[in-house]
Parts: structure tokens; C-alpha cells; sequence
């Protein structure tokens, strides 16, 4: 563990977190970015001062169950109408740039 | 004859309906104002000249031949942009989603139309709801249309400026931590964030999922009722709309104030907490409910200030998740290949797609879920959640609806606002109604002090009641606002 607060984010992290978010971040913002991520999270760390100690994590305001539908088909979506905002198609593919093999990451 | 931008919903279907007025001429005559005022707003983003004046003439032909037009005939209502219609774009603010074309309506868009309602434009909003002063939209700011130099609220703006202008009766909005409360209250109109689950979310871009509700802005609370009593109920499309039958929603006469217990928490209230305008409508309305019966019942929120460090972390790790799906590969915006491969092509797209505030959120997200922050940020977040709930739980057993301001001031300057934190601090009171999932309203209840230009901008007063119990907020509400008699003199 550092000795540094956890609330500091610094450069090196955001370019991490920059990274997981598949968000290619200008190396000139990254300071910014940081200065504020970290004092968002230093209001966050609020919530660190509350005794929580065996309180349940409400993830949904509702119960949630499993819903079950009656199984009865409905009409799908016609191709061309969901194609039409692709940015690249071929046929009736979209069309990306190479996955796997040369020239692929 | 009433002003027409003063009509409300209910007027304009009733002449509609009744064969007093034509559709065709509703349509016009709002196509005319919105043209005349929509340049100092820039409340609309896209306006349905055609499709409106089709759907108007398919309204009159059915008056004409005897049948039910519908309990909103002819109503012109503007959607926010992050609701989806088969009209225009679907944009949600935001460049990635330049141009898109949703191939569906919403839920609550096509049960409008199918009670008459005309979707007449789509209104600007924060980029993807996220902002609390419509600045945060890539297709220009959105200004007060009480005072252009101040912003509308948000990230509802565009739709608290269409009604507040009165360029339409009504519009959408949707509120994840104050979007249309916050905004209705800055732009003097009724703003309704249904209870979680109330209203179906298919159609609405997902921001919060856990938090989002679609709701009205009107210019009355009868409105607000109307429109909630057709857009609600479960949907089979929205495994998390409640079965709670939205017949129990309309209150059957408006509540009386007697004997009522108004809860109005210290946190809400407390010295310094509001500017002193908002502070001294706060103290009028007390009074004015105290002389008719209501009684006012201290409550103590300890939570209220630890809702905005919750909501920013569960909000953006929802919301991190929520737009993973713009990648640029299915729809929207693509970043020009350039041969360094999909990851990249994915990267560059959302750079250059969404805007710094999307950024920002998208990554504070993406960190409080990631491995070795968790538990210290998201797992715990989730802990205070249910701290708030139990907390609104307690206090719903002492009082019948909670009372305060829906914000601590009146609409402030463009650009008044510019670091983050300070504009997240914005929803200190509608916040914890969403974390918790309850239902409340803003409506107005006076203005603030006029300024050296002779301007002054409206104050709202936020009720709040437990989850399902609209027919009592409501039921109250409409008892307030026969009491307050807010001038709803438009802007100029």
C-alpha cells in the first residue's frame, strides 16, 4: 500500500484508466484529467467515513427477478432499417478493419 | 381567446377533441412560435415540420368521422434528444451519435401518439443526459428563456426551455439525478421524476440504468398527471418497469393540505444551506401551508449531503458500462482507419466522439469498477444507497410527502459553473430521490430578486413522496399550486 491518499489519481493512472475506457486520450490532456478525477474523487471519499459493516449493497432500487415472457414471436427489425446507420457496410455486413492476421493489433 | 402559448395539455385536446379547434391549426400555430423564438433558446435541435402536420391531419379526419381521437389530441410535445423517435436524429447531444436514425420510438413516444399526442421536435440536453446546465451538448448551448444570460438547469434544459418559453405545452425529460426537477425549477415549469420503474425506459439511452426515469415538463400539475397516466405502466419491452397498475397514479380530487404531515428535513433548510431568495420562497410556502391545516413535521436526512459521492459513483460505473456500445463499428461515428487496428479504431472513434464531461465519467467509472477499487468505491457506494433508502423509509413513517427547494439557487450564468465538482454539487436535493428510487416534483413557487437589467428568474419547490405513491404527490402538489398561484406570466 502507498502512503499516498487513494483519492490522488495520478498521470500514469489515468493513461491506465484511459486505456480500459478505449478512450485514446491527447497525451496534453492527461494533467487535466487528472487534476479533476482526483478532486471528483476526493468528494467520493465521503462515503468512506459512513459505517457500512453488514449493510446489503442495494445495486437495483426494485426486487429484481426473472421475468419470463409469454414465447410468442414477434416481428424482428428488417435488416436495411438497422444498416442504414452503420458507418461502413458491405452486402448485408458491416464492414471493419481487420481483426486477426497481419496488419490486426 | 387564452393565449395560445398559455394553453395547457388538457385545453388544447378538449378544443381538439370537441371539434373547436383543428389539429392543423395547433400544429401551425406552434411551428409559427417555435420558429419566432427558438433562436434565442436553441431549445429545439429538430423540429418535425411534415410528420407533425401529417399526424395533425390524421387527428382531424378522425374527429371528423366521429371516432376517439385520443385524451391528448393534438398536444405538440418536444422530446429530449436522448429519447428515441422515428422522426429525425436521435443524438443524445452528442457527435458520436451525429445523423443516427433510430429505427424505433420509445415506449412512452408511442403510447403519446397512440392517445393523439404529436411529437413535434426534439429538444437539446446535456450530452447524454450528463450535465446539470445544457452547456455539456455538442450541438450548442442551451439559454433561460427568462434571462438568456443563465442557463436553463439541465440536462433536461432544451425541454424546460420549450415549456418555460412557451413554445409547447409540454415535453419529455429524463431525470438520473435531478434532469428535469432541476431544470423545470430554473425555467418555471412542473417537472415529474416518476418512482423507479414507473415509466418504461425502452427508447431512452441508457445513462444510469438503475437510476434513469423518462418524466414530463409541463406547465401544470393536471398536465403532468395526464401525460404520466399515459406514458406509465409495465412494458413488456422493460423487464424493470413495475407491474404497479398506473390506474392508482391519478388522484382522484387534489389532497387536502389539512391535517397533512409536510416533512421538511433540516438538512434542506438548514443557515447557509440556500440562497436567501430561494431560503425566504421555502419559509412563504411553509407558512401559507401551515395557515391552510398542513401540519409541518421536522425530519432529519444526515444522508443528504453524502447522496452526490454516491451518485458519482454508481452513476458513471453504469454509465461506463452503458456506452461501451459506442465503438463506431454499428452506428454513429467512425474515426478514419488508419490501420493501427480495431482496438485502436474503437479508442480514436470515442475520443473524438464524445465530449470531456463523457470522458471524464466514462473513466471514473471505469476506474471505481476496476479490480483493487471495487469494493472500496462501488461495492461500498451501494452500501450508502441502501443507507439512503432506509433513511427516506424512516422518514416516510413520520411525514407524508418531503418538502424543500429543488436546488439551492435560481438558474446562474453561462458559464458560471466551471469545474466540474461544482456543477455536480447542483443536485444536492435530487439526487437521493433517484439513489433511492422514490418519485418527486418540482414545481414553481415564485422568483428570485429582480437584477439591475430588470430580470429575475423562477424558484422551485421539490416534493418528494415514497416509491409508487404519485397519487399522493400529486394529489398534493395540485393542492399547492391552486394555493401558490405562481404567475406564469411567460418571458418576454
Amino acid at each position: 500500500m502507498s502512503e499516498q491518499p487513494r483519492s490522488m489519481l495520478s498521470e500514469e493512472a489515468v493513461r491506465k484508466v484511459a486505456r480500459l475506457s478505449r478512450l485514446a486520450i491527447e497525451e496534453s490532456q492527461i494533467p487535466r484529467y487528472a487534476d479533476q478525477l482526483s478532486s471528483i474523487l476526493q468528494h467520493i471519499e465521503k462515503i468512506q467515513e459512513l459505517d457500512v459493516e453488514g449493510v446489503e449493497p442495494m445495486a437495483h432500487p426494485l426486487p429484481l427477478n426473472n421475468r419470463l415472457d409469454d414465447d410468442v414471436p414477434t416481428e424482428g427489425m428488417p435488416i436495411e432499417d438497422l444498416l442504414k446507420n452503420a458507418p461502413s457496410v458491405r452486402g448485408d455486413y458491416i464492414s471493419v478493419p481487420k481483426v486477426l492476421g497481419e496488419g490486426s493489433s | 381567446m387564452k393565449n395560445p402559448r398559455k394553453q395547457t395539455c388538457v385545453e388544447i385536446a378538449n378544443a381538439v377533441r370537441s371539434g373547436e379547434r383543428s389539429a392543423v391549426d395547433v400544429v401551425e400555430k406552434t411551428l409559427a412560435v417555435i420558429a419566432a423564438n427558438n433562436e434565442s433558446t436553441n431549445a429545439f435541435r429538430e423540429v418535425f415540420h411534415e410528420e407533425a402536420m401529417d399526424s395533425a391531419r390524421l387527428i382531424d379526419a378522425k374527429v371528423a368521422r366521429g371516432e376517439d381521437p385520443g385524451r391528448l389530441a393534438g398536444v405538440p410535445i418536444g422530446i429530449k434528444d436522448n429519447i428515441a423517435t422515428t422522426e429525425g436524429t436521435t443524438t443524445c447531444g452528442s457527435r458520436i451519435l451525429e445523423g443516427y436514425r433510430s429505427p424505433f420510438d420509445a415506449t412512452v413516444v408511442e403510447r403519446l401518439r397512440l392517445e393523439g399526442a404529436i411529437p413535434i421536435g426534439r429538444t437539446n440536453c446535456d450530452e447524454f443526459a450528463m450535465g446539470s446546465s445544457t452547456e455539456n451538448c455538442a450541438f450548442g448551448t442551451v439559454r433561460n428563456p427568462w434571462d438568456t444570460s443563465r442557463v436553463p438547469g439541465g440536462s433536461s434544459g432544451g425541454s424546460a426551455a420549450a415549456v418555460g418559453s412557451g413554445m409547447v405545452p409540454a415535453a419529455l425529460g429524463s431525470d438520473t439525478g435531478g434532469s428535469i426537477r432541476q431544470p423545470a425549477s430554473f425555467c418555471g415549469c412542473v417537472g415529474l421524476k416518476p418512482s423507479y420503474g414507473r415509466v418504461s425506459r425502452y427508447g431512452l439511452v441508457a445513462f444510469g440504468s438503475s437510476l434513469d426515469q423518462i418524466g414530463p415538463l409541463t406547465r401544470t400539475v393536471e398536465d403532468a398527471t395526464l401525460l404520466l397516466e399515459v406514458m406509465g405502466g409495465r412494458d413488456r419491452r422493460d423487464s424493470t418497469s413495475a407491474d404497479q397498475a398506473i390506474k392508482d397514479v391519478v388522484p382522484q380530487s387534489r389532497i387536502d393540505l389539512e391535517g397533512l404531515r409536510i416533512g421538511v428535513p433540516r438538512q434542506y433548510v438548514q443557515s447557509g444551506a440556500n440562497d436567501p431568495d430561494v431560503q425566504a420562497c421555502v419559509d412563504e410556502v411553509v407558512g401559507k401551508i401551515e395557515v391552510a391545516g398542513g401540519r409541518i413535521v421536522e425530519i432529519d436526512l444526515p444522508l443528504t449531503d453524502t447522496g452526490i459521492s454516491t451518485y458519482y459513483v454508481i452513476a458513471p460505473a453504469e454509465a461506463s458500462s452503458n456506452l461501451a456500445r459506442f465503438d463506431g463499428i454499428r452506428y454513429g461515428h467512425r474515426a478514419e482507419d488508419d490501420g493501427s487496428g480495431l482496438e485502436q479504431l474503437y479508442a480514436r472513434t470515442r475520443a473524438e466522439g464524445f465530449g470531456p464531461e463523457v470522458q471524464r465519467r466514462v473513466m471514473l467509472g471505469t476506474y471505481v469498477l476496476s479490480s483493487g477499487y471495487y469494493d472500496a468505491y462501488y461495492k461500498r457506494a451501494l452500501q450508502v444507497r441502501r443507507l439512503i433508502k432506509n433513511e427516506f423509509d424512516r422518514a416516510f413513517e413520520s411525514c407524508d410527502i418531503l418538502l424543500g427547494p429543488t436546488s439551492p439557487f435560481t438558474a446562474f450564468e453561462l458559464g458560471g459553473k466551471p469545474d466540474p465538482m461544482s456543477m455536480y454539487l447542483c443536485d444536492v436535493y435530487t439526487v437521493n430521490a433517484n439513489i433511492a428510487g422514490i418519485c418527486g416534483v418540482s414545481i414553481p413557487a415564485g422568483m428570485d430578486q429582480v437584477d439591475d437589467d430588470g430580470r429575475s428568474r423562477p424558484i422551485g419547490i421539490h416534493l418528494q413522496a415514497q416509491a409508487f405513491d404519485e397519487a399522493k404527490l400529486l394529489g398534493v402538489t395540485a393542492a399547492l399550486e391552486e394555493m401558490l398561484e405562481f404567475d406564469d406570466t411567460l418571458p418576454s
